[in-house]
């Protein structure tokens, strides 16, 4: 169905490889027969209406789940669980309250043994990496919502990981913060070469971001369409380009959000553009 | 005389109780952790603690005097009985009522087992586990006393009983209001401000 192998770059195995991947939930298939490669230095997002899986793949990827069937294998090795080679920013930014910036962006380094000096110095660079460092000592309570996801990204980034996986991270955050944050993103990831997993419902968002767009459906989850984004970088959020791209993907993701919301509500609901009213009669003679 | 009497006696009943808090405050904890991360333990011994949590700890008495016989045991068991389980049901909940995300950051940065739990678990249900710990307090406080009415304990309950028993109603309120002085100001100025730091450090208060 969906033409995966076009966009296999030939010859060199992928960074991130998907292969007929599903999950269950008790019954309910939660996702059904995913394939995706991911190459080394992509910057893919997965866009699709909530309920599609998309962060299911996400957590497969992190190893915080496992498949039912077929497998995830990461430089040709099979995940069976977290990894240093793989950080997650969720869209809370799950940073731990008793500690401050600076113990918070050190924790992941703490646990993998690297020794106080080191901490400090690599804790150091990435916190002024997302210019925080004037509030090192904070806790996160003592911050904007903006504020905690940049230090959840320099916790994320701090050790270094070859694939950063991002699950909405920029969902609960104002448009303009959020336009901040897709800048400084793109620069550190531009500048970094890490291979980017970006989940998102946001179609305007992975267009601005994304190097493709994975399109996903829904009931069940799967994989709908591959939209690469050849325009260059850096990118500004409101292009010309970017909108078009993002009005690409909405109209592949128009079916699937209807079919969600055809689920949820009443059977009075009908899609855009065909809310005619039922009686005409009924209008007749109005304001008479 | 009569306020050295009052002194030793109220010395008595807080070396009881600090050894006896100790117990219930340790087991109390370890026995939540244990209850909100092991589900057969929670689905056998879940019902029981919560049962049992609905007996007044003076009830406990007659079983710990057959147990141990009228001694420092039976009053020690009483005071551990009548705490331990509030302090275990705190625990349980504050562990229960982490972010789920927390725990999946946890384990995406590599902390694991132990780690996890000295490093993430306890610290995310410290605010809860300190609520319990002022509850598990006052309990103490009260099993104590009503322990130590029984029989010749030397502390602050025996005192009570004392002055029923020499009609001497002066000896009486005195010893109340001392009970009352005594558990209000461990409360308030030992565990209100514990806890008051806690919560603010964690940012569940402000200002």
């Amino acid at each position: 169905m969906v033409n995966e192998s076009a966009y296999r770059r030939q010859g060199a195995e992928p960074l991130i490889r998907l292969s007929g991947v599903a999950k269950a939930w008790g019954g309910a298939t939660a996702l059904e027969s995913v394939d995706l490669d991911i190459a080394a230095g992509e910057f893919v997002c997965l866009c699709g209406p909530s309920g599609c899986g998309k962060t299911t793949v996400l957590n497969l990827v992190a190893g915080l789940e496992s498949p039912t069937q077929g497998e995830v294998r990461v430089r040709g090795e099979r995940v069976t669980g977290p990894g240093p080679d793989r950080t997650v920013m969720f869209q809370e930014s799950a940073l731990f309250p008793w500690l401050t910036v600076r113990q918070n962006v050190e924790f992941p380094l703490e646990v993998a043994g690297v020794p106080p000096r080191e901490r400090a110095e690599r804790a150091e660079r990435y916190i002024r990496k997302v210019m925080l460092w004037r509030y090192r000592d904070r806790h996160p309570h003592e911050l904007s919502g903006g504020m905690r996801q940049r230090v959840a990204m320099a916790r994320a980034l701090v050790v270094e990981p070859a694939i950063l996986l991002m699950d909405e991270p920029f969902a609960a955050l104002d448009a303009m913060t959020r336009d901040e944050l897709h800048r400084e993103l793109e620069a550190l990831w531009m500048e970094s070469g890490k291979t980017v997993l970006f989940v998102t419902h946001n179609v305007r968002e992975a267009a601005r971001l994304g190097d493709r767009v994975v399109v996903m459906g829904t009931r069940p989850g799967r994989v709908k369409r591959l939209l690469p984004v050849e325009l260059p970088r850096p990118r500004r959020a409101n292009d010309r380009d970017v909108s078009l791209i993002a009005a690409m993907v909405e109209r592949e993701l128009r079916i699937e959000i209807e079919k969600v919301i055809r689920e949820e509500l009443d059977d009075a609901w009908t899609p855009a553009g065909t809310d005619l009213p039922r009686d005409p009669g009924a209008h007749l003679g109005g304001g008479i | 005389m009569r306020s050295g009497l009052l002194l030793r006696a109220v010395g008595k009943s807080f070396a009881r109780l600090a050894f006896g808090y100790s117990l219930s405050l340790v087991g109390g904890v370890a026995l939540g952790v244990a209850l909100a991360r092991v589900k057969w333990l929670k689905d056998t011994v879940g019902p029981l603690v919560l049962g049992l949590q609905a007996i007044p700890s003076v009830c406990w008495l007659p079983l710990a005097l057959l147990w141990f016989g009228l001694g420092e045991a039976a009053i020690q068991t009483v005071v551990v009985l009548g705490s331990l389980l509030a302090v275990t049901l705190a625990t349980e909940s504050a562990v229960k009522t982490i972010p789920p995300v927390m725990l999946r950051a946890a384990r995406t940065m590599g902390a694991e087992g132990w780690v996890l739990w000295r490093r993430v678990v306890l610290p995310a249900a410290l605010p809860g586990i300190v609520s319990g710990a002022r509850l598990g307090w006052t309990f103490a406080w009260r099993s104590l006393l009503a322990g130590e009415l029984l029989f010749v304990s030397g502390g602050l309950g025996q005192m009570l009983e004392f002055g029923r028993e020499l009609n001497d109603m002066a000896t009486v309120m005195g010893v109340m209001v001392v009970i009352v002085a005594l558990g209000l100001a461990s409360d308030q100025l030992l565990f209100g401000r514990l806890e008051r730091r806690v919560r603010r450090a964690w940012g569940l208060d402000r200002g």
